[in-house]
């Protein structure tokens, strides 16, 4: 950020569900300074009514994604200087979500996807069973950990424009999660879970873009777990595992 | 709106077409090479069962290719139901096999 800088000049999208605009307010610049910080600052100071919507404030909850300068991020781990367009910062509700009020949207659709596309873990122990030794080594694991450390801020279906153009495709946080449950050996769900992501709105309706991985906060691939489902239901239906 | 059969199909019949475009690129090379003719062509083709075979499952392939392909940017697009998608889907597959089935037709028969 240019050390000249004194005051933001920062643009925040209100209103709900029927629509809204863009009011512009001016919020002090600091040297270390999160998105989130300034719109914690415009509620605080300017504009009580403002909704929106953080928990942690440090990257683990994935609640505080909004479009910053027409991009997804988390706002809590965004730093101002990094997105800063001059002195201009434009806050809006995260893509592809409806708005409840102004940057809060509704994430029940997102969530939904997540149970459509089986992403429940389905045990087949008790807890009366011994814990199942799994070794970080083997292959099925190495691939469920590398997409595992998703915390469900929805900036990659934000991002997705499948998603845009497709409201039925489940798009990549579910389809990410249904790969990780895919490759957990304890998971007793399989064959239903490849039935859930092979459907019309499934993992075969993805362009590959790679936007998700693009704009994923935590380095996450969803595309690459996406092409890998994609494997696993076609070989599947070779084998004759499932036919439709 | 691609589920796995359509997916598979689209698939499968891209690899068809994979030889199948090398070998019409390799055909058509040859004959703006060698300057033949429409009747020479016509004679070589003519009563041919590899000729007819070749590009009658090339018509196939690209038929079932582009109907899902198209199907996939018309979803997108317009957001149809699932029924006006199978609908423009199998009309399309059925139009592109019927034009080229004549094409193919017209020089083998």
């Amino acid at each position: 950020m240019d050390q000249a800088v004194e005051a933001l000049d920062v643009k925040v999208w209100r209103g709900n569900a029927k629509g809204g605009r863009y009011r512009s307010y001016e919020v002090p610049a600091q040297q270390s300074q999160t998105v989130l910080d300034v719109v914690t600052w415009i509620q605080q100071n300017a504009e009580p009514t403002l909704t929106y919507r953080f928990a942690c404030r440090v990257g683990m909850c994935g609640s505080c994604a909004m479009m910053v300068n027409g991009e997804p991020r988390w706002t809590c781990r965004t730093h101002v200087k990094k997105v800063l367009e001059g002195r201009h910062l434009e806050i809006a509700p995260l893509r592809n979500l409806p708005v409840i009020k102004d940057l809060a949207t509704d994430m029940a659709a997102f969530f939904d996807k997540w149970t459509g596309a089986e992403g429940v873990f389905h045990p087949t122990a008790t807890r009366a069973d011994a814990i199942a030794p799994i070794s970080p080594e083997e292959p099925a694991r190495v691939l469920a950990n590398e997409a595992i450390e998703c915390i469900n801020c929805a900036v990659c279906y934000a991002a997705c424009d499948t998603v845009t153009a497709n409201p039925d495709y489940l798009g990549p946080a579910a389809l990410n999660r249904a790969w990780t449950l895919q490759n957990d050996e304890r998971d007793g769900a399989h064959s239903k879970r490849l039935r859930a992501i092979s459907r019309g709105g499934g993992c075969f309706n993805c362009h590959s873009h790679q936007s998700c991985m693009t704009y994923c906060p935590n380095e996450l691939n969803p595309t690459a777990s996406i092409a890998g489902l994609k494997r696993l239901a076609s070989t599947s239906f070779f084998k004759g595992g499932r036919d439709r | 709106m691609i589920g796995l059969r359509l997916y598979l199909a689209q698939r499968i019949s891209a690899m068809l077409m994979a030889p199948l475009v090398l070998g019409h690129i390799a055909t058509m090379i040859y004959a703006v090479q060698n300057g033949l003719s429409a009747a020479e062509i016509l004679e070589r083709t003519q009563g041919s069962f590899w000729w007819g075979a070749f590009y009658g499952l090339f018509v196939v392939a690209v038929s079932i290719h582009a109907a899902i392909g198209l199907r996939a940017i018309v979803c997108e697009t317009f957001s149809l139901t699932a029924r006006w998608l199978d609908l423009f889907t199998w009309t399309t597959g059925f139009l592109l096999l019927l034009l080229g089935g004549r094409a193919v037709a017209a020089v083998v028969l």
